[in-house]
């Protein structure tokens, strides 16, 4: 498998000129790389109906999620952000939403319906669930069958998101993976995609790196007060002890790392060499300023990063493991790079891209970014990652604080 | 080039990075600077699991530990040269 993407990536990615891959063009332009019809339940009570549907209609998606009742505030904004940007996601093609009442369905199908792609929403109270599943599964039928002759076309490289995460972190990583996704970023960023790094815990140790990687002082000032209010609202305030024993994590030092420097270290060589982060996104944001390199503030948690990350627009997702994280999303492919021999050994089923040659020294940096890109197209194009075969679909909401 | 059992990242670095498997107490090892390509031998005091660290020089009590060529954690005992450097004997200075 390995060999095979070592020999397509240089074909694609070294060749001159145009890159190009099969996506759906939506309603509002973006561009998606998969085709879902996802039944998305607004809070925790609507699972067990929008699971129901996904079981009446093969070829939907349901998406549970633990949260959505009696939240308020900031936390409330950020549920209805990741639920509405989870809908307007390019790699989905209609949505049907079941809450138990219809006002904050309603807030979260108007949201999604400003894409211009379908999207219809049922409220449970005052009709039970079977009634609603009934309904909804009509919806969802028509959704589907409308999705399913939907033409790809094709789109230039340039045209794509992706984002970045790594997970189970160890000295590999930063040896190997994390430049890996560096130095895709390094040559797919001037062609014009759209990038994002986040996981602002992980970055302690790293901050000043971090900082001086934006594109000005103001947007590196945006950055800091982020990074220290996490600090200081988050870490202070709820610490007992400090980080040290969760940061770095049980499986980190089992893998070698030591201290939270050397894994923040590490982390940042996902942004490569020659990248500078032009804006500091809110949890699920929307990139505004067009392409380039963007910074999102989110947790280091593997899955809340990713669902965040997918919320904010982007299609597809790059995720260097060191020790073998093996989480999916459920409707953006998570690609898996890994340099570490002995996960590749021992759990290599989960990985999309083997780069442990760079530490044979039989594979250099820019040959694995090269071997990235292609996997990076391959997907686009529709080869399912491990983690889509293996069924990983963690959807995971960003809990800011208690409920009311 | 031959297959490296050690990687170091920069050439201010005082770990490297063990990047084979069962690497055993007494191996010569052939260890390499990514950053310049640059290899030299030191030799293994400890049997050390891949991915974790070797001390490149005799590190002493309270000195600074360098990686990437950055300050990662200060060293809460005496290591000697070859031997295995971990969170039994490093420690970050933030906490």
């Amino acid at each position: 498998m390995a060999k095979k993407s070592k020999k397509n990536g240089k074909s694609v990615a070294k060749k001159n000129g145009s890159v190009t891959f099969q996506g759906w063009r939506r309603e509002n332009g973006r561009v998606g790389v998969r085709n879902h019809v996802i039944i998305l339940p607004l809070d925790d009570l609507s699972n067990a109906a929008c699971e129901a549907v996904a079981n009446n209609i093969k070829g939907t998606m349901a998406l549970p999620h633990a949260y959505g009742r009696l939240q308020f505030g900031e936390d409330l904004d950020l549920h209805f952000r990741t639920l509405i940007g989870t809908g307007a996601n390019p790699n989905v093609a209609a949505v049907v939403v079941i809450g138990i009442e219809d006002q904050w369905t309603k807030i979260v199908t108007d949201g999604i319906k400003k894409t211009g792609k379908p999207v219809i929403g049922f409220g449970i109270e005052g009709h039970g669930d079977i009634a609603t599943i009934a309904k909804a599964s009509y919806a969802a039928k028509e959704y589907l069958q409308w999705a399913s002759e939907l033409p790809r076309e094709a789109c230039d490289i340039s045209e794509l998101w992706v984002s970045t995460k790594c997970g189970e972190s160890d000295t590999t990583t930063g040896l190997a993976s994390c430049p890996t996704v560096g130095n895709m970023y390094d040559k797919l960023i001037p062609r014009g995609i759209y990038g994002v790094f986040g996981e602002t815990s992980e970055i302690t140790g790293g901050e000043h790196l971090a900082r001086a990687r934006a594109i000005n002082k103001k947007v590196g000032d945006k950055w800091y007060k982020v990074w220290k209010s996490y600090q200081d609202d988050v870490i202070e305030a709820h610490k007992t002890d400090d980080l040290s024993d969760s940061q770095p994590t049980k499986g980190n030092i089992a893998g070698g790392l030591t201290t939270i420097e050397e894994k923040a270290l590490g982390n940042l060589e996902k942004i490569g060499r020659e990248c500078k982060y032009i804006d500091v996104l809110e949890p699920a944001e929307a990139p505004r300023k067009g392409p380039g390199l963007y910074y999102m503030d989110t947790s280091s948690a593997a899955a809340e990063c990713v669902t965040l990350m997918a919320a904010g627009g982007y299609a597809v997702h790059t995720f260097p493991t060191g020790q073998g994280n093996v989480i999916g999303n459920p409707i953006v492919p998570v690609i898996k790079i890994s340099g570490n021999p002995k996960t590749i050994r021992t759990m290599g089923e989960h990985v999309d891209v083997d780069v442990s040659g760079i530490l044979r020294r039989e594979m250099t940096i820019p040959d694995a970014g090269d071997a990235l890109i292609d996997m990076i197209v391959r997907t686009a194009n529709g080869r399912l990652t491990a983690a889509e075969a293996l069924g990983h679909r963690e959807y995971v909401m960003t809990k800011l604080y208690r409920s009311a | 080039m031959a297959v490296p059992q050690l990687l170091v990242h920069d050439n201010k670095d005082t770990v490297g990075v063990v990047v084979i498997e069962g690497l055993k107490k007494g191996t010569d090892m052939l260890c390499v600077v990514t950053h310049d390509n640059s290899s030299f031998k030191l030799k293994s005091k400890m049997d050390v699991p891949i991915g974790h660290k070797v001390a490149l020089v005799d590190i002493k009590k309270g000195d600074t530990i360098w990686k990437y060529g950055q300050d990662i954690g200060i060293a809460k005992a005496k290591i000697a040269k070859g031997e295995h450097v971990h969170v039994h004997n490093v420690k970050t200075k933030r906490w």
